[in-house]
């Protein structure tokens, strides 16, 4: 028997997740991969479960290049057994225990059964979700994410509707339209709540379609020139359909961030696709007890967590791209080695990441500040009997009322008055939105478990069996 | 053509699953709600409270608004299940459970 390797388990195998261990299993570290998707990729290399038949995924070269790299290394790796990659796992906890680390993770889309993992260090690379602000009509059918329409048109290889409308604000919505576009989707209006300004900042660097887009890119962005209307500083007010959407109406945002008197139009479509921006996944971090910047997990040069043994690295940690989220996991992926096999790590060694993290986290910081805010009179448009919190149906009247006449102050009591956010979702859905109608300041919520967990799981966790 | 069809993935051959019995076609890798929204199907679950329809809204497993009965084993989130063939999908009322 040889000398025991330190284990690290890297948690999401999106971009981060891929360079972290790739960089670690390359430095004397044996890496536990655990993702709850059925295989590596994460949002941006998102991957069809290959099916008989199943063409190679078109992508932009530089991508396909990337792409190939990471996804050869892996192989190596997996072959020689430096890396493990544990598939269809949701993590719902990680536990410290005498100065090692507990990963608990649900089984399989079921989730009624939980395995567990040990191991010397964690490395959090999981991610971001998509933050939706509530208006009228955004619960009926047909009204989805804008990553929610990508994912669904990409790793399902569906085409989510025929005419669609992609509203919102940030730099997801632009590939998002191509997206659709390149499915077959004939994408009507991309409406941007930001000025015109802020379209002219997106960079390439995050504007270029991400993977699953099939060779209908080039089409899809010369469709979208011709077909699509592009306007910015405009707003979905409200959707409209019986039981499902059938039109959005859209307005001017006008100076005072009101709807601009007499500028409503209604477009009919089938498909909204909406969003406003990432939020990084940080339940894990929290239930460790890692300091928090802001709405991200906050690290250090090396991409270390406040927390010995947890590195965080990608949009855990702030949204900035894939590209700036593969230089977070190199370097936390090195570090993490280092330390691990007892060296000092040495910055010099990924020097190159490093200013490559630099420059893009200025260029994210630029292009979030081009973006800006969302008018600041949004809640006015949510009408009382508007559902806010979509898994406990509470309605923003309910919300209004908690504040007005029980006087919640914060966002905690609007939750516990209302039932807010104590839904399946954990309120990851619905906060920015409830703190908003209830002009509360959106407090970072403490998730004790990072997915809702059943009960009989609880009772009986998993003993931590070593990885094969 | 089919204008529901997406235009240029060819990723294997069709098979089919059922929705409240009725046969609709699912291609391999495809997760339960990209079959159903690729047959027209947007909405696969009724609310407990108002009992409104619902379906897909985040498409990554976070919101849990698509949540369907497979197989007899109720909230199942559909953009995560990967479809099968002769799965049995059926709509949720409320929490799936008959109560
Ligand atoms: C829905 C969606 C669609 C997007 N579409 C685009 C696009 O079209 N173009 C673009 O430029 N950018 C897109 N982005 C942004 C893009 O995802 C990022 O730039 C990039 O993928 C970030 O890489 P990452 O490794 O930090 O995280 P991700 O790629 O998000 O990878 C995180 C991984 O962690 C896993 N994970 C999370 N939590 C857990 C847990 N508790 N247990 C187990 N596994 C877990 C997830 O399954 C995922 O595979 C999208 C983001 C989202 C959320
Ligand atoms: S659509 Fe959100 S969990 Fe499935």
């Amino acid at each position: 028997m040889t000398e025991r390797r330190p284990v690290l388990a890297v948690i999401g195998a999106g971009p981060a997740g891929l360079a972290a261990a790739l960089a670690a299993a390359s430095r004397g570290v044996r890496v536990v991969l655990v993702d709850s998707a059925p295989s590596v990729g994460g949002q941006f290399y998102r991957q069809p479960v290959p099916g008989p038949g199943a063409r190679r995924s078109q992508m932009l070269a530089h991508q396909r290049r990337t792409w190939d790299r990471l996804r050869a290394g892996l192989d190596v790796h997996l072959t020689a057994g430096r890396v493990t990659h544990l598939s269809d796992r949701h993590v719902w906890c990680v536990e410290r225990e005498s100065g090692r680390f507990v990963v608990h993770a649900l089984l399989g889309p079921a989730q009624e059964e939980s395995a567990a993992v040990r191991a010397d260090a964690v490395l959090l690379a999981t991610g971001g979700y998509e933050k939706v602000l509530p208006f009228p009509g955004w619960t009926l059918p047909g009204v989805v994410t804008a990553g929610g329409a990508q994912a669904l048109s990409k790793g399902g290889l569906s085409l989510p509707g025929r005419v669609a409308v992609v509203a919102g604000s940030g730099p997801l919505l632009l590939p998002v339209a191509t997206g659709l576009a390149a499915a077959g989707t004939r994408v009507v209006a991309l409406i941007e709540t930001a000025a015109p300004a802020a379209f002219a900042r997106q960079a390439r660097t995050w504007a270029t379609t991400p993977v699953k887009l099939a060779e209908g890119a080039v089409h899809a962005a010369r469709l979208l020139r011709r077909r699509t209307s592009v306007m910015s500083r405009h707003m979905v007010v409200e959707a409209h359909g019986e039981d499902r959407v059938e039109s959005v109406t859209v307005t001017a945002v006008g100076a005072d961030g009101r709807p601009a008197p007499g500028s409503e139009r209604r477009i009919v479509c089938d498909l909204l696709a909406v969003g406003h921006g990432l939020l990084p996944h940080t339940d894990l971090a929290e239930g460790l007890g890692c300091r928090l910047d802001g709405a991200s997990v906050r690290v250090d040069d090396e991409q270390r967590t406040d927390v010995p043994g947890v590195w965080a690295a990608g949009e855990a940690t702030g949204i900035g791209g894939a590209d700036l989220s593969l230089a977070e996991g190199h370097i936390a992926g090195r570090s993490a080695a280092a330390r691990l096999t007892g060296t000092a790590p040495d910055p010099r060694g990924w020097a190159r990441a490093a200013r490559t993290r630099t420059r893009l986290r200025t260029f994210f910081a630029a292009l979030e500040s081009a973006y800006g805010e969302p008018p600041a009179r949004w809640p006015e448009q949510v009408t009382d009997d508007t559902v806010v919190c979509r898994c406990e149906e509470v309605t923003a009247g309910a919300v209004r009322e908690a504040v007005a006449e029980l006087g919640a102050g914060d966002l905690r009591t609007v939750k516990l008055l209302t039932r807010a956010g104590m839904g399946w979702c954990q309120g990851r859905v619905c906060e920015p939105g409830v703190a908003g109608v209830a002009g509360c300041a959106l407090a970072p919520a403490r998730r004790l478990l990072a997915r809702p967990v059943p009960l009989g799981v609880l009772a009986a966790p998993a003993d931590p069996t070593p990885p094969q | 053509m089919d204008p529901v069809k997406p235009a240029r993935t060819h990723p294997g051959t069709p098979f089919t699953v059922t929705f409240d019995g009725r046969e609709i076609q699912a291609l391999p890798g495809q997760s339960i709600a990209a079959a159903l929204w690729s047959s027209g199907v947007t909405a696969w679950r009724t609310t407990r409270g108002a009992g409104r329809l619902r379906g897909a809204f985040c498409g990554i497993g976070v919101c849990f608004d698509c949540l369907v009965t497979v197989d007899g084993r109720p909230n199942q989130r559909a953009c995560l299940v990967p479809a099968v063939p002769g799965a049995d999908v059926r709509t949720q009322s409320g929490t799936g459970h008959d109560d």
